[in-house]
């Protein structure tokens, strides 16, 4: 029976506060953890949760600020630091070694001696009695691209655990995971909460934190807004600190008039490399005339998604339709030809060629076309004419066409890819984060150009992981909960309505 | 922060520090020259008077650099496409067997104008043939393509080696080569050109092929910045995932890129084996195929960057052979000491100066 | 009778031709392997050559020609780990010019040295390492088929082809039985991996490197001290070339390293027994045929149609620790 988490603190963070050139990843973050507790921290995308513990972890160091563990102020100057002051990390993208045996990961960087015979020995032993003590049953000498990802993950943590961890950081362990694989993990920190550990659990989903936390601290935009008991706290104030009283922008728009199905999507599902399924049997339709947009916590099979759609990523089966032609496995040049214009979340290695100069750019994708040259070659003059415009039109600055695209800002990079795309007219746009690491006059610019859109009788689709975004813009939302479509909502649908949909909990 | 991510002018990435990075290697090599007892200045001397001193010299000179800008422009036009083409020298190679039998085939028909177009396509195919196995299992299977075409070269070599002892070799005579060329088989050469600037040719096998390089160094440029192909294999090159995002055919592009790399090393031949010895000889190619990856690494890839690399390469071949008569303790090796250490300084360790660059120009910049 | 005679003199020669591709297959086994490509082999192999010719002939201590050869290949291998590791430059283009600059500066120096052309002088007896007789080579003469494969293919050899195929055994030890090993093939899969256990990833390659390095100054000294008795221009002629088919052939593990090498050694050895000889039945065998074998079997492994061959993941990657 487990006491309750004691009151010594096992971790204090102290003002810790870093910059990376212009962003405040972190800002004067206090915390605490108390030995033998589970500690959520959660946050949104880019909120500065995973920059917080990779300073814990001595991947990064702290610009001001001061971290004691177990009452004692440490310097983690690099992981081994961190290591050896017990600290041990599950790292989101796990750090194995993939053609290795679960005991050669275990040992690596511990391995008791030059020679590895002792070692082995003695681990065999160390990882029997892990297996006994926190029931982490794993078979030492398989190979890790043999396991399922749920098994690999649990080598992470007999890492840590080989190496004498006290304090564990889990980075967003149950994106991989099926819920059942999740509900072991928790069943396995409980244990090892109640051994004495401290655990630390950074996470977007706030149905975790309910099961699993003692405690919970919500992080927004580099800061840390609040500390909870979790039995004292509920998952709407949760939602609420996490996404904060935010400035709406609301975007005047019209009634829609929703006209033929110009996209239409039918038990969709798509792998990913590791063989995951991360959209599952998805089926919908977007009409001319309408945005439609998925919200949903980033991770949640919304990119694959829309790479499926885009004809980036092969669906392993379904099928789609753009304006009733077949569409499922079909490269991207084609699916412009049939009208899909596509703005992908990733700018800086899809959207855009950043050693390119911005009118190279420009045309990007719509490079055969006949318009930028007549056959094999490019008419440059007409490409920069087009780009000049362009940029008169989408007001981009500095307005030179043969400025180097990196140089551009976030939201002049965003409104070259969205001019190229919108400009085309096409009959259906797919849109990734529209605004993502966009200033605010470029946002709302970008904001009216979609609503131009859908006005112009075009079908929308839109993901973002800003449930404010997906409001102010969408006439219809789908919400993605670990791959499937757990529900549609009206556009007014309420912030909280939208957010437990998105953790999961209600449909 | 790091300083990878800092942004320099172009006057600085792509002037300042190769031009930096050019003078380390020759002071590297002047520091070999040291070594051995001898003077850099005095050698460097006979090596420019060697190259440029006389009209003869001069037409070696352009002999060398008319084979540098072929194999140039080949690892060139593969290297935009974001491949690392080592093969341009058994390409080159096998070039000369399309270029040799096309000269045989006609050389008793026609004059040297009409066998040289079908000579520059037998070469251009040959090469670009050569290149193919490679490209192919690179686009379709994943093989490395820098490993599969080290395997070609010496492939290729031997192939070649046993083409000419058993097939070619002409009845009676020892040396393994072809027949010499009739003029028909011939490139003429080019001691016009050098009589209008006062200069005489002599004994250097100055051709024909020089103005086809130059044609090819136009082509290539306009390939490279003017055509679909050419912005296709450079979004491909730069940015494999905008490519996919782009539409890009992987595999026709990685393909059509390789075979006009290969079509281009093969072309080389023609300089040497049509414009100068008029015969298919072993290994004429003497390297030149690895002198295409410094000039492309030292031209940045670039036409005109690689016309005056190969310019430079083609003064220290000619200039190195003068320079081993004048100081005996000096061989022609040298050179290839040279080309090493541009490969170096240029190639391998481009970034060195980078971090250094980024605080003097903050420095100065007053950021 | 006359067969057997020829079997055991090709697989003499076999054995001696493929001894520095041994060692040079085993130094592209730990650099590889620790995910740093490379392609100096040859010239590692070529430096080393060089160097030790040199030494050997000025000190007239075989021994101190192996010191020698073994330093300057380790010095090659610290300019390729400078621009590779420290640098993040491209492993090939750093590979390919320091082929180039071991294969223009052992001229230039033989040249300036000895004036012979790049030649080194010869290195006299006491200078080489010579052949050993093993015990009960007479007493096993008579002995049919075993007694003349002892004398000619097992025993007769230099004290550097029993080190070679001692080092078969010891690299496997090394990569898979020491901590060295076990971290040095982890940090060319992933070094991520090795990062965060907290172990230098630079300092692990550098290591790798050097004893490829170490490694190649055998096969080098091999080449000028052992089988020939001086360094003579471009002696490695393409020899680091095989010994990385070799490695891929054998799919960077060192016991089939061992089988890839004695392979290659064995075409090589038949090419040269083929000269110019009539097979009934079939005539003239190009002996070019067997001088392309290696390149062209390596060449069908990489495409896939016998076996994958996987390499090391994360090799030709510098690696930044900045996501």
């Amino acid at each position: 029976m487990s006491l309750g988490p004691s009151k010594e603190p096992a971790i204090e963070l102290v003002g810790i506060d870093k910059k990376f050139g212009a962003v405040h990843a972190n800002k004067n973050i206090n915390l605490t953890v108390a030995k033998g507790s589970i500690h959520g921290i959660i946050g949104e995308n880019g909120a500065g949760k995973s920059t917080l513990m990779s300073i814990l972890y001595g991947f990064y160091h702290a610009d001001e600020g001061e971290i004691r563990i177990f009452g004692k102020p440490v310097a983690i100057r690099d992981s081994q630091a961190a290591i050896a002051a017990g600290i041990g990390m599950v790292h989101q993208h796990f750090m194995l070694v993939e053609n290795f045996t679960v005991l050669e990961n275990v040992m690596l960087g511990a391995e008791s001696g030059q020679l590895l015979a002792k070692g082995v020995a003695s681990a065999r032993k160390e990882l029997k009695r892990l297996e006994d003590d926190y029931g982490l049953e794993v078979d030492p000498d398989a190979v890790i691209e043999e396991l399922p990802v749920g098994r690999q993950q649990r080598v992470e943590i007999l890492k840590a655990l080989y190496r004498g961890a006290e304090i564990l950081i889990l980075d967003e362990p149950t994106g991989v995971l099926t819920p059942a694989e999740a509900d072991h993990l928790f069943k396995v920190l409980r244990v090892l909460r109640d051994q004495g550990k401290t655990i630390i659990l950074i996470t977007h989903k706030l149905r975790e934190i309910m099961a699993i936390t003692d405690t919970v601290s919500v992080m927004r935009r580099g800061e840390m807004v609040a500390t909870r008991k979790t039995a004292e706290t509920t998952v709407e104030e949760l939602a609420e600190l996490m996404v904060g009283r935010r400035v709406l922008l609301r975007v005047e728009k019209g009634e829609a008039k929703p006209g033929s199905v110009l996209l239409s999507v039918r038990n969709l599902t798509v792998k990913d490399s590791r063989g995951v399924t991360m959209v599952d049997d998805v089926s919908f339709d977007v009409r001319a005339g309408e945005i439609v947009g998925i919200a949903g916590v980033a991770g949640n099979g919304q990119s694959e998604l829309l790479e499926a759609i885009a004809g980036i990523r092969k669906p392993t089966s379904g099928e789609i339709f753009i304006d009733g032609q077949p569409a499922a496995n079909v490269d991207p040049a084609r699916l412009r030809d049939l009208g899909l214009a596509h703005i992908p979340e990733d700018r800086h290695h899809m959207g855009l060629v950043l050693k390119f100069e911005e009118y190279e750019n420009s045309i990007l994708g719509y490079h055969r076309n006949e318009q930028y040259g007549k056959g094999a070659l490019l008419d440059l003059e007409a490409i920069r004419k087009d780009a000049e415009e362009k940029i008169a039109k989408y007001d981009i600055r500095p307005p030179n066409p043969r400025l180097k695209t990196a140089n551009f800002s976030g939201g002049n990079q965003q409104k070259i890819v969205v001019a190229r795309e919108i400009e085309r007219d096409p009959k259906m746009l797919i849109i990734g984060q529209p605004t993502r690491g966009v200033d605010i006059g470029a946002i709302e610019f970008i904001h009216r150009r979609i609503i131009e859109m859908r006005d112009a009788g075009k079908a929308i689709l839109l993901v973002s992981v800003e449930l404010d975004e997906v409001r102010s813009l969408s006439d219809r939302i789908l919400v993605m909960f670990a791959g499937k479509i757990v529900g549609e909502k009206e556009a007014d649908a309420g912030e909280q309505t939208l957010g437990l949909m998105m953790a999961g909990i209600a449909a | 922060m790091s300083t990878a991510s800092v942004p320099l002018p172009a006057w600085i990435s792509y002037g300042v520090i190769p031009l930096i990075n050019l003078m380390l290697a020759f002071f590297f090599s002047g520091l070999v020259i040291w070594s051995i007892g001898e003077n850099p200045f005095e050698a460097l001397k006979f090596l420019v008077q060697g190259a440029l001193g006389r009209g003869d010299a001069i037409g070696f000179t352009l002999f060398y650099a008319t084979s540098f800008i072929f194999t140039g422009l080949s690892v060139a036009v593969a290297f935009h496409a974001g491949l690392f083409n080592i093969g341009s020298e058994g390409q080159a190679y096998i070039g000369g067997l399309g270029a040799a039998l096309v000269a045989l085939a006609l050389d008793r028909y026609v004059p040297w104008y009409v066998t040289m177009p079908f000579a520059i396509a037998g070469a251009a195919i040959f090469g670009a043939a050569w290149a193919f196995i490679p490209a192919w299992l690179q686009a379709k299977r994943g093989s490395h393509i820098v490993i599969t075409t080290i395997m070609f070269n010496f492939i290729a070599a031997a192939l070649m080696v046993y083409l000419l002892v058993n097939v070619f070799i002409v009845p009676g005579k020892m040396a393994p080569e072809t027949r010499t060329f009739l003029p028909g088989g011939q490139l003429p050469k080019l001691d016009w050109l050098m009589a209008l600037f006062g200069l005489r040719l002599g004994p250097a096998p100055f051709n024909v092929s020089f103005v086809i390089a130059l044609v090819m160094c136009f082509l290539v440029w306009v390939l490279i910045w003017r055509t679909k192909l050419g912005y296709e294999m450079r979004t491909l090159g730069v940015s494999p995932t905008a490519a996919v995002y782009a539409g890009v055919p992987y595999v026709r592009t990685v393909i059509v890129a390789m075979l006009i790399s290969g079509a281009l090393a093969g072309m080389m031949a023609l300089n040497v084996v049509m414009g100068a010895s008029a015969r298919l000889q072993v290994e004429f190619v003497a390297g030149a195929g690895f002198v295409g990856i410094a000039v492309s690494l030292m031209g940045r890839s670039h036409p005109v960057g690689i016309l005056f690399a190969a310019l430079l390469f083609g003064i220290l071949y000619q200039g190195g052979a003068d320079l081993s008569f004048e100081m005996p303790n000096i061989t022609r090796d040298m050179i290839v000491v040279i080309q090493g250490l541009v490969i170096l300084f240029a190639g391998a360790l481009e970034y060195m100066l980078r971090p250094a660059m980024v605080r003097l120009y903050q420095q100065f910049a007053g950021k | 009778m006359e067969f057997f005679d020829i079997l055991v003199s090709i697989l003499g020669s076999a054995v001696r031709l493929s001894i520095p591709l041994l060692f040079t297959a085993l130094a592209g086994l730990f650099s590889e392997r620790a995910g740093i490509f490379d392609i100096g082999l040859e010239g590692k192999m070529l430096a080393s050559a060089f160097a030790s010719a040199c030494v050997a002939y000025m000190t007239g201590n075989a021994w101190l020609g192996l010191l020698a050869g073994i330093a300057v290949s380790i010095a090659f291998s610290l300019i390729h780990g400078f621009a590779s590791i420290t640098n993040r430059g491209n492993q090939i283009v750093s590979g390919v010019a320091l082929n180039f600059v071991a294969a223009g500066l052992t001229i230039v120096l033989g040249q300036a040295w000895f004036g012979q052309g790049g030649r080194t002088p010869q290195v006299p007896g006491e200078g080489r390492f010579a052949p050993i007789i093993l015990p009960g080579v007479d007493a096993m003469r008579e002995v049919p088929f075993i007694g003349p494969l002892y004398a000619n293919v097992i025993s007769g050899n230099n004290i550097l082809t029993y080190i070679a195929f001692l080092m078969v055994p010891l690299s496997w030890w090394v990569l898979y039985r020491t901590r060295f090993g076990l971290r040095l093939r982890a940090v060319g899969e992933n070094p991520g991996a090795v990062d965060t256990a907290g172990i230098s990833v630079p300092w692990m390659r550098y290591r790798a490197v050097i004893l490829a390095g170490f490694l190649c100054g055998f096969a080098g000294t091999y080449l000028a001290v052992a089988q020939s008795a001086a360094f003579i221009n471009n002696m490695s002629a393409g020899k680091g070339y095989i010994a990385l088919a070799a490695l891929i052939f054998a799919k960077w593990r060192p016991v089939p390293v061992m089988f890839a090498c004695l392979l290659f050694g064995f075409l090589d050895a038949v090419a040269n027994f083929m000269q110019g000889k009539v097979v009934p039945g079939i005539g003239e065998v190009p002996v070019q045929i067997f001088q392309a074998l290696p390149y062209v079997l390596t060449c069908i492994l990489l495409a896939g149609f016998i076996g994958v061959a996987r390499p090391p993941k994360a090799g030709g990657v510098p690696y930044t620790k900045e996501r």
